[in-house]
């Protein structure tokens, strides 16, 4: 295959305050299936079209927010390898033995600039609940709720956004499809492993950690109309949307799980190959950027975050 | 009402608004005051998840009686809620209340820190 290395976002641990109201949430509204729960609780996850065990772990705890974000990599031997050029980056390499999360092979953890823990793994277990192979039918069953299909990708926040983007471009091979450059410095970042528009996107802000939103992929623009349909009838905070970003092109909204968490539901988006140039975003037009029906960005934006 | 079931509603004074919200005693505090001022530029609190997560709408109350649901530690520790901080998306009112905005902003120092 051409594309060596990491391969797609593979995992998002997510904190929820009540885990029984954020299951009703990623399950029955958003659409994921339940694939089991931990013996310490933890709740794990899959969208309908995704073929390994989860993508999405809830731990119930007394904050929301993320505890990590995690990359699928080809192999053992790659991950191995980015273990050497992270440690000679200058980060500190944990090791998560196999079988903390189930159906999941070792995985090594660091924390980025940013003060957020990013993991690598080279194996999970294929899902009992995956999609047929041969001959497949589009699903198994009619998917439910807001039908996602799959994670697709988080925006973090926090700061040292520079050293951010040059670990992810220089170390762990991402490329940067897109970015805002304000006058006074980077503002935001999006940069992909694959060739998606986007599968982790940063932007600068004093506090450390945090998370803006965890994404899901919808299939087309009619079912993120349905999903704004779902979004009234139980009275889910909504946040922006329905619209469109001008940044990845996708269609989207921002919503809130009942923990605070942003969640969107996304369509879309351009295919970001490797040797594209970079889209790049002044002070000027960043609101079109961000939301390009508005035009102007909302201070929830900017500031609300888990 | 006939079967017996009335819902109390009270009146919540936020320092800074030019009028009082009312609120029914099932309803949050953030959402009343949401209706009230549909104009973001003349609420009182800010507004973000409104789900206990974010503490955009963190608040002391300065008068009244109320109830809370579960919110971050990482915006109202157990100490701040005994001397009457909350989050205004997590409070159903008691009685009439009196409410000023506490919002800490995102420079606030991770736990630990500070």
């Amino acid at each position: 295959m051409s594309q060596e290395g990491l391969l797609r976002p593979g995992i998002a641990q997510i904190r929820v305050l009540d885990m029984d109201e954020a299951i009703t949430h990623y399950v029955e509204r958003i659409g994921l299936d339940m694939v089991g729960k931990g013996e310490d609780g933890r709740v794990y996850l899959k969208g309908y079209d995704e073929f390994h065990h989860h993508s999405v772990v809830l731990r119930e705890a007394d904050t929301a927010g993320i505890d990590f974000f995690a990359f699928k990599a080809d192999s053992q031997q790659s991950v191995d390898a980015f273990r050497k050029r992270i440690e000679a980056y200058g980060l500190e390499v944990d090791d998560v033995p196999a079988g903390e999360q189930p159906g999941t092979g070792a995985r090594i953890g660091f924390t980025v600039p940013s003060g957020h823990r990013i993991e690598l793994f080279a194996h999970m277990d294929l899902s009992d609940q995956a999609p047929d192979t041969r001959n497949p039918y589009i699903w198994k069953s009619e998917p439910r709720g807001m039908r996602a299909q799959r994670m697709d990708h988080c925006l973090l926040y926090g700061p040292n956004i520079d050293k951010v983007e040059e670990f992810f471009t220089q170390v762990l091979d991402f490329h940067l499809p897109e970015r805002v450059d304000l006058p006074d410095g980077t503002l935001a970042i999006w940069m992909t492993v694959s060739n998606k528009a986007h599968d982790i996107a940063f932007v600068n802000h004093p506090e450390p950690g945090k998370l803006h939103h965890l994404a899901f992929f919808l299939e087309n623009w009619n079912d993120i109309g349905h999903a704004a349909d779902l979004m009234s009838r139980y009275d889910i905070s909504r946040d922006v949307g329905p619209t469109r970003h001008g940044i990845t092109r996708g269609q989207t909204i921002y919503f809130f799980d009942p923990s605070g968490n942003r969640n969107e539901v996304f369509a879309g988006g351009y295919t970001a190959y490797k040797d594209h140039p970079v889209r790049v975003w002044d002070h000027n037009n960043v609101g079109r950027g961000i939301f390009y029906y508005e035009r102007q960005l909302n201070d929830a934006f900017l500031s609300v975050v888990t | 009402m006939a079967d017996g079931t009335m819902t109390r509603s009270f009146t919540i004074r936020f320092k800074g608004a030019d009028r009082p919200v009312t609120c029914d005693e099932s309803q949050k505090v953030l959402i009343a005051m949401e209706q009230a001022f549909p104009d973001s530029r003349l609420q009182p609190v800010r507004v973000g998840c409104r789900q206990g997560g974010c503490g955009a709408c963190r608040v002391k109350v300065t008068k009244g009686d109320y109830t809370t649901a579960k919110m971050s530690r990482a915006h109202v520790t157990e100490a701040e809620q005994a001397q009457g901080y909350a989050l205004a998306c997590r409070i159903y009112p008691q009685s009439d209340m009196e409410i000023e905005s506490a919002f800490l902003g995102p420079r606030r120092a991770p736990k630990g820190q500070n």
